[in-house]
């Protein structure tokens, strides 16, 4: 009996511990900063890494706070990061203002492929993001309630193409801060081994401007590709799971730009796809001259085909100018830096001579609507820095790497790499149209992923090219309801 | 004694009952009543009826996944069982190095169910490779990837609960079958099985439940490719609520009926098998 009533004294005294412990912790974080506490918790699971910069950073915002709150009471910014790859970048530049400006800037970064989700649950909580991104019109209507109007900002009198913003009525809700293109990334090596070859059916890039001359270059590299060198001409189509947006987003783009254009609208609540011929040229082309047999394509990923061309083991692959990293980062890759250029995407629609590369921005700012106008003004404050002064000039350039749709940046201040300069070259050249990005107006990624499955049935023969389109033009019905709901 | 217990029972049971209520009872109530919503947030719900669980059982893709997921239970059910109670029996013969196949056979399931499923597509995509097939180009392959996946990972799991059940045994009640004239097989389906009712109790509903549950090694293995033939049912209750946009109330409305599908299965099973269990 004495034994039992020690040890029930025993439990309830560890058990009254491991509540005082428990309390004791939380009462020390709360005494720093309340707010920070209950988001650092949350973070905890998804920002292991990030954990411990941030702590430091939070602490310093905690002593700014209270060095501030005298004067006025100063918002802050809480930016939550699309771009996975420049968490760093971001990171040091919210360092950087609050050591110049002395107002807090907190960035937490989404894991990759995971924005939605994220913002979904940031948003819902008591200290949320006064900055974050949507992707075009699609993800406005699903976070108007939350988008506030910037039509009066310094920043959309900046923009250099105000038809970029998103704009519904007489307000503007998104803005994009980056532009980026996309098109073929050939190996201009490989090609120039080509055209000296004897038979050519070229010459120069310069000659190949539109689909048919494309394939009949294409079809000729493939029947000499051991003279070339090379695998295949395309690098492989990927279908591996999550790895088709190349084609189920980027190249559907082309076929449903034409499509708005001859109807002269910017979104359609049916599609008719009557550019799908256009699409299967291309695509046809794609699987059929690659490293990759067609059976073979639901294995590979979007990186196993940049690093077939970094490696010179096919001379074209379709991708954008963000792609370069993974080319450069390749080891042992052999394309040389000043080498790598863009074509187009041809698709054999009439008039494509003229057409440029597919431009345009899945990126935009977005103001938290809900949040305290303290914390808006410093918001707005922050992006109108980075974008107007010269240190966040020089940080939006050279470390983000982004060419950035504003008229603050003046001639050269452009990023350096082969790959942004040729989408730069694009857009200055007056001659050519670019393809805008319409893709931002897909129903969702249900439609985007079913599309995608599409394809990749037709590519290993197991769907007829009919039956993708029927599906796809039925799809985009059901799912655009579903948003118009 | 009892007095003094029952007296400081509120008290003891408060922080265990408050923390129930806050991360159990609380985000279940919550959960049902959103099913029953249309919403992009939690904050901002509106409550729109049964509309949403109508959507989902006319949802093409939710009926494929149900009978995917059933289908799949079934076998992996059956499969784990007779894999790990062989495993089991034979791992309690006295055989030399019985550690250290215990050990081996439980180690796969130390490993995480993403990184799993991404070996696991490399290895059979390799093999596949010699056919000039992926395992996306037919869901039947994907389907017996999932089945070799979650074999390889539960079998050793279920096979530690089995030689537990068969190590307490009593071993005179075998030497009685055996004295009596029983066979060795009559030994094992008369004497060892029913003795073990209670292992297998427990190693059907920790089968059946997970594998209705699975959800990372499908992500990881297929992610429903090719065309969500393969998608179970937490990948698509997962893909409808993040990846549809104003599908969010269906989504949640697909995992209540998912969990009432679990709940009535565990429990089912759980009422027929209890009945068979004997007390030695």
């Amino acid at each position: 009996m004495r034994k039992k009533k020690l040890v029930a004294a025993l439990l309830a005294a560890s058990m009254v511990a491991g509540l005082m412990v428990g309390c004791g912790s939380e009462g020390g974080s709360t005494e720093k900063d309340d707010s920070s506490k209950k988001e650092d918790k949350a973070d905890k699971a998804d920002k292991d890494e990030a954990k411990d910069d941030e702590k430091d950073e939070e602490k310093d915002d905690a002593e700014d706070k209270s060095d501030d709150s005298a004067d006025a009471g100063d918002g802050s910014v809480y930016f939550l990061n699309f771009k996975p790859e420049v968490s760093e970048t971001w990171e040091n530049i919210a360092k950087m203002y609050t050591d110049e400006t002395g107002v807090p800037v907190k960035v937490v970064t989404a894991a990759s492929g995971m924005y939605e989700q994220t913002l979904k649950s940031e948003i819902a909580k008591k200290d949320a993001p006064t900055l974050f991104q949507i992707n075009g019109p699609v993800g406005y209507q699903n976070w108007k309630d939350y988008c506030l109007d910037l039509s009066g900002t310094d920043l959309y009198s900046w923009l250099s193409d105000k038809s970029l913003a998103i704009s519904s009525g007489d307000g503007v809700y998104g803005i994009p801060y980056v532009v980026e293109g996309y098109g073929i990334i050939y190996n201009e090596e490989i090609m120039e081994k080509y055209f000296a070859l004897d038979g050519a059916k070229a010459t120069s890039m310069a000659e190949i401007n539109n689909f048919d001359k494309l394939k009949e270059v294409v079809e000729d590299m493939t029947a000499k590709k051991g003279d070339l060198g090379i695998d295949g001409v395309f690098a492989s189509t990927s279908f591996s799971p999550g790895e088709d947006w190349r084609w189920q987003t980027h190249l559907m783009n082309v076929p449903i730009y034409y499509e708005y254009k001859d109807a002269g609208v910017q979104d359609e609540s049916e599609i008719t796809f009557s550019y799908n011929p256009n699409f299967k040229n291309i695509f046809d082309l794609y699987i059929n001259n690659s490293c990759t047999e067609p059976a073979m394509l639901g294995s590979k990923t979007v990186e196993d085909s940049m690093s077939e061309f970094a490696l010179g083991k096919v001379a074209m692959v379709q991708n954008g100018n963000w792609g370069w990293g993974q080319v450069s980062g390749v080891e042992g890759n052999t394309v040389k830096e000043d080498k790598v250029k863009f074509l187009p995407i041809y698709t054999g629609v009439s008039g494509e001579e003229k057409q440029g590369l597919c431009t345009g921005t899945e990126n935009f700012f977005c103001v938290n609507a809900e949040s305290s106008e303290a914390d808006q003004k410093a918001t707005i404050a922050f992006v109108e820095w980075l974008f107007n002064s010269d240190a966040g000039k020089n940080a939006v350039t050279n470390d983000l790497g982004f060419i950035a749709p504003f008229t603050t940046f003046g001639e050269g201040e452009g990023p350096t790499d082969p790959l942004a300069k040729e989408v730069t070259r694009y857009l200055s050249d007056s001659s050519l149209t670019s393809v805008s990005w319409n893709f931002t107006t897909f129903p969702s990624q249900t439609f985007k992923d079913n599309y995608g499955y599409a394809l990749l049935d037709y590519a290993t023969g197991q769907k007829d090219w009919d039956t993708v389109v029927s599906e796809t033009i039925e799809d985009w019905k059901t799912e655009k309801a579903a948003i118009a709901e | 004694m009892q007095k003094a217990y029952k007296k400081y029972f509120p008290l003891f049971v408060l922080p265990t009952l408050i923390a129930f209520i806050m991360f159990f009872c609380v985000p279940f109530v919550l959960g049902i009543i959103l099913s029953f919503c249309k919403f992009t947030t939690v904050t901002n719900a509106h409550f729109v009826g049964v509309e949403n669980y109508i959507k989902a059982f006319s949802n093409k893709d939710f009926l494929n996944a149900l009978w995917f997921t059933t289908k799949f239970t079934v076998v992996s059910v059956v499969t784990v069982n007779v894999i790990a109670f062989s495993f089991a029996y034979a791992l309690t013969r006295g055989i030399k190095g019985t550690s250290i196949f215990r050990t081996v056979f439980f180690m796969p399931n130390l490993i995480g169910g993403i990184v799993l499923g991404y070996i696991w597509q490399l290895m059979i995509n390799a093999v596949l490779a010699h056919f000039n097939v992926t395992i996306t180009t037919d869901p039947k392959y994907g389907f017996w990837g999932l089945i070799i996946l979650t074999n390889w990972q539960m079998v050793g799991y279920m096979m530690i609960i089995y030689i537990a059940g068969i190590q307490n045994i009593p071993t005179e009640l075998i030497e009685a079958a055996k004295i009596d004239g029983a066979s060795k097989a009559q030994a094992l389906f008369k004497v060892t099985v029913p003795m073990v009712m209670s292992s297998i109790t427990i190693c059907l509903f920790l089968t059946l439940t997970n594998s209705f549950k699975l959800f990372d090694q499908n992500l990881a293995l297929t992610a429903g490719l090719p065309s969500r033939k393969t998608a179970m049912l937490a990948l698509d209750i997962y893909t409808t609520f993040y990846n549809r946009n104003g599908w969010e109330g269906v989504g949640q409305a697909k995992a209540v009926i998912f969990f009432a599908i679990v709940g009535l299965i565990s429990l089912t099973q759980l009422y027929f098998t209890r009945n068979k269990e004997v007390e030695s």
